[in-house]
């Protein structure tokens, strides 16, 4: 008996009926009739050698549940790692709006029959303008490190100048994908690191002077910094950096901005970040989101590399309507000729992150900022009290701060494989990164972690460190 | 009654809430989620914790937020949610050249609910999260099989970024045999904007070429504009048009005999999954979007992922860390340094690549197969009966039979009636379906629009969305204001100003809407 062909409940017109009609209709006797116009000699003569197919849907939820469930995580485990991405709390219904099928199968359609998707990000451009006190955002980036990679590239085509200045503790990682966009098979951009003081983590700002000339097209900062410490003297590096005729583009955590102030306040001219902090899960580092935020002025906006949409109205008086703003500028708009390129980024996270800032207000953001201030100092202090172990860098930070461990004579390495075994991911390991530092690690503390978690790592890390 | 039986036209009216914007429900004093805060003992130890700040770093003025009550912020964006058109609630055969096929709830529950891949932290260590790494691993062994080429990355967050990726490798490949003569790339006008524009921005001079009469790119042209300074060509096949161009070969063979790198824009590579590979064709990188191609959702443009494919010798340029395996565990290399480093944070969007391999693990081979031999027959089943259509015209290839997607014009519907493809575009949402992708810039088919009925969409789907397109045309002409005044049963009606390029009326936030107009 021949074997009744399978009918896919994701490719519907494998009905057979259906698809001989079909073919019919298109005059064909043999649907690979359809691919006359590839060349024999070009086409795949082969099966595709690919596992056997778990057809039916329970099979394959039980298959990935079981994949899945070897990985450890932070609803089993305490988790203290930071470095980019941090674990923060996502409110209930931020995961179900970032869950609504129509957004989350919505594309590029336009502003009437998805005026909800364009509504919701020009809310997300607006209540970032608010935490950044600036007033212009486009549409999201890929991550943070793409962002920095953007603003300093839009300092370079505002001023004409082909090198940038980037702090000493820049993350590494964010400086590798710096690296690779400043790059240019014709005229590169120059990357000059500012070196930095090994006991505060401060910028050396005779080393900023010395380098900061008038072929500087902007000064980087990460404010807080890759170690955790705001930079004190960001207000003076400002005045430096514009004085040179340079952008001044800040780095900043946005969760922080409800208790710490605004970068454009203290002389940002561009404020860039991540806002995976925002109301989106760590998801092994599939919740990054970007953002570049700068004042009402064309010299910026112009600038500007993704999407913008800006409020309108439209034919029925009074109603909100949406439309592109300066199209010509985009690679969609320009090909070649657009600012550098753009495509599909982060849209579902930056309407997440709307939601969690409209739930959250301005007291929300001030009582989470608070608490993480306040739970991380308290872990700092507990953790210096541990003998051997030392806080480095005597510097006020956010939430992350250098652990170090060479007083113990254990490595990094060492107390992170002790601390699994009470169930808890330690610090980020600098000790490669930052050798100068010697065995530290970046711990992160965030509003998630309570005073028992954070004396359960006290408890933990001295039993690491004492282990034979 | 539901949808007319005859017409199969539905009486739709999309959800319009005229919905404020979230600053306008602001009750001051009102809280949307309250937060955790620190213990007593805690802020015994350190006190309120923001003190520790210098003056100026201390924020003087909290942010501007709206202060709405829970219930009033979720109802909202549930509001702007329902006046949204996502492939789960209309015919989305509109966003030609996007794959817009269905996303298996499934894999929908599994990524968003799994803490195994939520509550994740991607600086783990790997032992701790073998069970991504080998999705990860054996998602690029599926793609090696699909594409013939040698390794992969899933670094790059969207189709731009992977080739952005791909105009890089080409860059630090040069650069590694000290050749920087190297300065320019070659493309063509049907191939999406970013294989143009991400070679300019890593530093090339970008040459496009049009495409001939009968639609391909000119391969004279291109022969011509090779040189010792070509560093490689950038282009896709089947284009935009859905012509699938049978020279590609002599493209590739020619690009490569002056020293040129071939990469391959397969985006879309749905109509030819199991039946061409970038391999036999000659390309030394290529890349698909998992998000299209490989059914994870495009989430209102992202998350993404591009997934880069190399040949060999292309290999140690390849972003860092890469996934590999020695039999036992799968680890993360980071020990590449001819590597162009990184383009993204971490090791990308792993929701998506996880739901790429759910979706293939479900199909195996023969289904892959079996879903672009579906979406070749839709489409050419869509395109008999949309030529049948008054006022349409198909460009370039006559007689030859189209992939996955066609581009229309409405040349002669504009002539006729004066009723172009923005008009017809604008009424399209009155039936329920959503808005159609028109084309890139410049318009080189006039009045374009461009369809892919992908193998997600059944033989009703299309007759049903053919038919909406018949109405509309014999709607313009018999009354082509009509059309132009549309859409009238859609979210929000027609913008004033659908493109705005005055100063004075750039609105990008409330803040700047606020002080521009005053407050209202």
């Amino acid at each position: 008996m021949q074997q009744e062909p399978l009918v896919y409940p994701y490719i519907p017109n494998t009905v057979p009926e259906i698809k001989a009609q079909m073919m019919q209709e298109v005059g064909i006797s043999d649907v690979m009739q359809l691919y006359e116009e590839i060349p024999e000699n070009l086409k795949f003569h082969q099966e595709m050698k690919l596992p056997s197919p778990l057809l039916d849907e329970y099979s394959i939820k039980r298959h990935t549940d079981k994949l899945l469930n070897k990985n450890l995580n932070a609803s089993d485990h305490l988790c203290f790692l930071g470095a980019g991405c941090a674990q923060h709390y996502a409110p209930a219904v931020c995961d179900e709006i970032a869950n609504r099928g129509e957004f989350l199968t919505a594309y590029v359609g336009e502003s009437m029959g998805d005026h909800g998707k364009w509504q919701a990000f020009f809310e997300y451009c607006s209540l970032m303008a608010e935490m950044t006190d600036m007033e212009i955002l486009s549409i999201p980036m890929y991550d943070g490190f793409q962002a920095a990679s953007s603003s300093l590239r839009m300092a370079n085509r505002i001023n004409d100048r082909y090198k940038v200045l980037v702090p000493g503790t820049i993350n590494p990682d964010m400086l590798m994908v710096i690296k690779n966009y400043l790059h240019s098979a014709t005229r590169p951009i120059e990357i000059v690191s500012v070196n930095w003081d090994k006991n505060t983590g401060l910028m050396d700002l005779n080393d900023l002077k010395a380098k900061l000339g008038n072929d500087v097209a902007a000064v980087l900062l990460e404010n807080p910094s890759y170690l955790g410490f705001f930079e004190s003297q960001a207000q003076e590096i400002g005045n430096l950096t514009r004085q040179a005729g340079a952008e001044f583009v800040v780095y900043t955590d946005p969760i922080s901005l409800g208790v710490v102030e605004a970068p454009a306040n203290y002389g940002a001219t561009i404020t860039c970040g991540d806002f995976h902090t925002l109301g989106l899960h760590m998801g092994a580092g599939g919740c990054q989101g970007g953002f570049i935020a700068t004042h009402d002025d064309m010299k910026y906006i112009a600038e500007f590399k993704d999407l913008m949409f800006g409020l309108t109205e439209t034919t029925a008086k009074g109603e909100y309507g949406f439309g592109e703003v300066l199209y010509e500028r985009t690679s969609y708009g320009s090909r070649d000729k657009g600012k550098e390129f753009t495509g599909t980024s982060t849209g579902l996270w930056a309407i997440t992150a709307g939601v969690y800032l409209s739930l959250m207000g301005p007291k929300g953001m001030q009582e989470v900022g608070t608490t993480i201030m306040q739970q991380a100092q308290y872990a700092a202090k507990k953790l210096s009290r541990i003998p051997g172990v030392q806080v480095r860098l005597n510097t006020p930070f956010f939430k992350e701060f250098v652990v170090n461990f060479d007083m113990t004579g254990k490595t990094v390495a060492q107390v992170n494989k002790g601390l699994l075994q009470y169930k808890i991911f330690g610090g980020k390991d600098l000790s490669q990164e930052f050798s100068e530092l010697g065995q530290s690690a970046l711990f992160c503390v965030t509003e998630v972690h309570t005073k028992e978690d954070l004396d359960k790592l006290a408890y933990a890390i001295q039993g690491a460190v004492s282990q034979a | 009654m539901g949808r007319d039986p005859q017409t199969l036209l539905r009486k739709f009216h999309q959800a319009r809430w005229d919905e404020p914007i979230i600053f306008e429900l602001s009750v001051p004093g009102e809280r949307g989620i309250l937060v955790p805060q620190a213990e007593p003992e805690v802020v015994q130890e350190v006190g309120n914790g923001v003190g520790v700040l210098p003056g100026f770093l201390q924020r003087k003025k909290a942010p501007a937020l709206p202060e709405v009550n829970q219930m009033r912020v979720n109802r909202h964006y549930y509001h702007l949610s329902q006046e949204t058109l996502g492939t789960d609630v209309t015919i989305d055969i509109s966003q030609g050249t996007c794959t817009m096929k269905y996303s298996p709830k499934v894999q929908e529950h599994i990524a968003s609910r799994h803490p195994g891949i939520t509550e994740v932290h991607p600086l783990q260590d790997p032992c701790t999260m073998q069970g991504i790494l080998e999705i990860y691993y054996k998602v690029e062994q599926f793609l090696k099989e699909v594409s013939g080429l040698d390794y992969f990355t899933f670094q790059p967050g969207g189709g731009a970024h992977a080739v952005f990726t791909n105009a890089s490798i080409i860059r630090a490949y040069h650069e590694a045999r000290g050749d920087r003569k190297r300065t320019e790339i070659i493309t063509t006008m049907f191939s999406h904007p970013c294989d143009a524009a991400t070679p300019n921005t890593v530093g090339f001079k970008v040459i496009t070429l049009m495409p001939d009469e009968s639609g391909y790119p000119d391969l004279e042209a291109m022969k011509a504009a090779l040189s010792e300074r070509t560093a490689g060509i950038m282009i896709t096949n089947p284009e935009d048009t859905g012509i699938y161009n049978p020279r590609i070969e002599e493209y590739v063979r020619a690009a490569h005999a002056v020293g040129a790198i071939c990469s391959y824009d397969q985006a879309n590579a749905n109509a030819v999954l199991g039946i061409a590979r970038a391999r036999e064709a000659g390309f030394d990188l290529c890349h698909f979007n998992l998000h299209k191609t490989f059914s994870a959702p495009h989430g209102s443009m992202g998350p993404a992922t591009g997934a880069t494919g190399v040949k060999e010798f292309l290999a140690p340029y390849l972003p860092v860390p890469r996934v590999e395996y020695d039999g036992q565990k799968y680890h993360l290399n980071h020990n590449y340094p001819e590597s162009i480093g990184k383009v993204r944070s971490f090791f990308g969007n792993f929701n998506v690549v996880l739901k790429t391999y759910m979706w293939i693990m479900q199909h195996g081979a023969a289904g892959l197969k079996e879903a672009a031999i579906c979406s070749v027959l839709n489409n050419n089943y869509m395109q008999k009966k949309i030529a049948q259509i008054p006022g349409v015209v198909i460009r370039y290839a006559e007689g030859k039979r189209r992939l996955e997607q066609v581009r229309y014009s409405w040349e002669k519907l504009y002539e006729d009636t004066g009723c172009g493809t923005d008009d017809v575009n604008r009424r399209l949402v009155d039936f329920g379906i959503e808005h159609y992708w028109t084309s890139h810039h410049p318009w080189v088919v006039p009045e374009p629009f461009t369809l892919e009925p992908c193998e997600s969409y059944n033989k009703d789907d299309i007759d049903e969305y053919v038919a909406v397109l018949k109405e509309i045309s014999r709607e313009a002409y018999e009354d082509p204001e009509f059309v132009k005044g549309a859409p009238y049963n859609a979210a929000s009606h027609k913008p004033l100003h659908p493109a705005i390029d005055d100063p004075e009326l750039i609105f990008v936030s409330w803040r700047q809407y606020q002080k521009k107009k005053g407050s209202k």
